[in-house]
């Protein structure tokens, strides 16, 4: 097997060009992923235009509330591209400067207060049906922050309101009384003058107004938390099945890597033993010098060593852009030489069946890359059938094995490690068993 | 003489098709045998069960694949490599006690010293054809067995290669090859065995294959075959000789 390698090795260093790929292709994918990562707004950014008078407010009862602080809100959610008019925000969008853009009418103020018209924001944004989806999901959700966070004021405004009306109080500055009776001091109060008066008419209506004022108190004392109810009718609490939360920076980084690791083991392992097809040199090797099972193992363990060397280089490089545990490192390199494993026995099973290095490499492209789509698909995300059927696909190749096992080594994700390793194990052998009959079978 | 290679009674089966039937012959030290017929008769099958590349279905060879060099019809090198590096490989294949002198045995013998450093992937077929051989006789086996030596080299090219093959013969390998070219096997052949249909027809000099055609000595040989395959064909009873 010695002697083997060191052709193949040889051969490897004289295909320059595949070299270079196998070098530059891991890098480049590192880098774009870390500055897509590191780099990527976490908030879209959005020029707003923002037409409401200089001061206004929206009248809650005796409350008022700054429409600016609606703008405020809405800043803190986007990455805010302050624009003048609605024509520049436009040319903004058109430029692609922006995401979007939102156009504040000067009549927001009014509407708010009015509690007939509701207001109206205009989103103004381009681009194919992709930008849009992405523009719709990304711009509601800041949408619907700022408005959570400025109708929580409006209902602060209105319960210190309801409190004022409860309670009595001094209205302050907008020239009610200084001293106004709260609506559950009244009916004690009539019912120490009801004590007094005599009966008849008289008194008989101090007591049903006194009835009156007991019901309104305490019904207006209930719509404090109706109108919290209301602002905000369902709350979120998330429970966690299996393993811990993963960041979706850091699962990011453990798909490029397993793809990585995925092509560049599976080319290699197909390519090279197609090549032997291809140079007429398999009848000279198998008569004897060089067992298949051998053959195999040289072309599989030749493609897991590059492969890994490959991933762990590329993961080590993503590391400089996201935080990674590197007191796992050597759990991570446990899940990659597994994975590289699967992935050459999967590779020379691919290169038994062709003819030649190009069929070989087309073969292994059009598989790997259906298999690294088909296990990103999240359960749900289709009809339950065909998910099934994805599963099955999923399960018996290596990509999603891998990539569970590379999960797990790098952000502790489910299922465990050892699981996904023996996973690996298996279709390691099962692949490898393949591609001896294939090789037989083609000869 | 004793022979250096026996092949009793091989017969070769892929599912339905019968591609030997029970092929037998011996050739001995020094002999150069051409095996012949037309497309189809098992020349490459028996070559490479010869070479030890596929078993018989039945039948027996009686050297391993150990002591029959191999050259392939199609030259089985690795064109990213030096002439050097190609032959220097198989003889720490083959287990050669001494590689280092068996690679330059080699270059040697096959004239390609001054060529020794040069990649395969740029040598004329010709020269990709005396590699092709020298591979197959690294290991400095007994029998030689070439499938189609000649075929795609130029005339000059061809030429060449089978002067160097005479001279193995010469120094004593019995060397088996089959081909297309019945002149080539009148030339350089001292026995010539006709496959057809998987059948061994014909084992007897290229002299007696002329008789047998009923050609005079000095007639062409390719004649003398196709004639004698339409003898042949239509008298199917006729048993080999």
């Amino acid at each position: 097997m010695r002697w083997l390698l060191r052709k193949d090795l040889l051969i490897l260093g004289r295909s320059r060009l595949l070299v270079a790929l196998l070098i530059v292709y891991p890098v480049v994918i590192a880098l774009l992923i870390g500055f897509a990562i590191s780099r990527s707004p976490s908030r879209p950014r959005v020029a707003i235009v923002d037409e409401t008078p200089p001061g206004a407010t929206i009248q809650v009862g005796s409350e008022r509330v700054s429409v600016g602080q609606y703008a405020q809100h809405l800043f803190s959610q986007v990455q805010p591209v302050r624009a003048t008019t609605r024509a520049q925000a436009v040319s903004k969008v058109k430029s692609a400067e922006v995401l979007a853009a939102v156009v504040i009418p000067p009549d927001i103020a009014a509407r708010v207060s009015s509690a007939t018209r509701q207001a109206e924001l205009e989103v103004i944004y381009n681009g194919d049906a992709l930008e849009q989806a992405i523009v719709q999901s990304q711009i509601n959700a800041a949408l619907a922050q700022a408005n959570l966070a400025f109708s929580e004021q409006i209902q602060r405004a209105a319960a210190r309101a309801i409190d004022l009306l409860l309670r009595g109080g001094n209205l302050g500055a907008l020239g009610a009384p200084g001293n106004l009776i709260g609506l559950e001091e009244i009916p004690p109060l009539l019912h120490r003058i009801i004590a007094r008066t005599p009966a008849g008419a008289d008194r008989a209506s101090l007591e049903r107004v006194a009835t009156f004022a007991g019901f309104a108190a305490q019904n207006l004392n209930i719509s404090k938390n109706v109108l919290a109810t209301v602002g905000q009718p369902i709350r979120v609490r998330s429970t966690l099945l299996r393993g811990r939360r993963t960041p979706l920076n850091t699962f990011a980084v453990v798909v490029a890597v397993s793809v990585s690791l995925m092509f560049v083991c599976v080319l290699l392992a197909a390519g090279g033993l197609a090549l032997e097809r291809e140079e007429h040199a398999l009848g000279r090797l198998v008569r004897g010098l060089v067992s298949r099972e051998t053959l195999l193992a040289e072309k599989g363990l030749l493609a897991a060593g590059c492969s890994f060397a490959v991933a762990f280089a590329m993961l080590a490089g993503v590391g400089a852009f996201v935080t990674l545990d590197w007191s796992r490192v050597g759990l991570w390199l446990v899940a990659l030489a597994f994975g590289a494993l699967a992935f050459g026995a999967l590779g020379v099973a691919i290169g038994a069946l062709a003819r030649e290095v190009r069929a070989a490499s087309l073969l292994a492209f059009l598989l790997s890359l259906p298999l690294a789509f088909l296990a990103l698909v999240p359960a749900g995300a289709v009809a339950h059938g065909f998910y099934d059927a994805i599963a099955t696909v999923s399960f018996i190749f290596p990509f999603k094995a891998s990539l569970q096992a590379l999960d797990a080594a790098v952000n502790r994700a489910s299922p465990s490690l050892g699981l996904s390793l023996l996973h690996l194990a298996g279709l390691a052998i099962a692949f490898g068993v393949l591609a001896r009959v294939g090789l037989r079978r083609a000869e | 003489m004793s022979a250096a290679l026996s092949v009793r009674a091989v017969s070769k089966q892929f599912g339905e098709l019968q591609a030997l039937r029970d092929v037998s012959f011996d050739v001995v030290a020094g002999e150069l045998v051409a095996v012949i017929g037309p497309n189809g008769a098992g020349k490459t099958t028996l070559l490479s069960i010869v070479a030890g590349v596929q078993p018989p279905s039945s039948g027996t060879v009686s050297r391993g694949p150990a002591e029959v060099g191999w050259a392939p019809q199609q030259p089985a090198l690795y064109t990213r490599l030096s002439v050097a590096e190609n032959l220097e490989l198989f003889a720490h294949l083959e287990k050669v006690e001494d590689p280092r002198a068996a690679v330059e045995r080699m270059l040697e013998q096959t004239g390609l010293r001054g060529r020794a450093a040069e990649r395969v992937g740029r040598l004329s077929g010709g020269n990709r054809q005396r590699v092709n051989v020298a591979l197959g006789l690294i290991g400095d086996p007994p029998v030689l067995a070439l499938d189609e030596p000649s075929a795609s080299l130029d005339p000059a090219q061809r030429e060449r290669l089978w002067v160097f093959i005479a001279g193995l013969a010469r120094a004593g390998r019995a060397i088996v090859f089959s081909t297309h070219n019945v002149a080539e096997a009148q030339r350089y052949a001292g026995r010539v065995i006709v496959l057809a249909d998987g059948r061994m027809l014909f084992d007897d000099t290229p002299a007696a294959l002329l008789r047998e055609a009923g050609e005079p000595d000095s007639g062409d040989l390719e004649r003398a075959l196709v004639k004698f395959l339409e003898d042949r064909a239509s008298s199917p009873e006729a048993g080999a000789r």
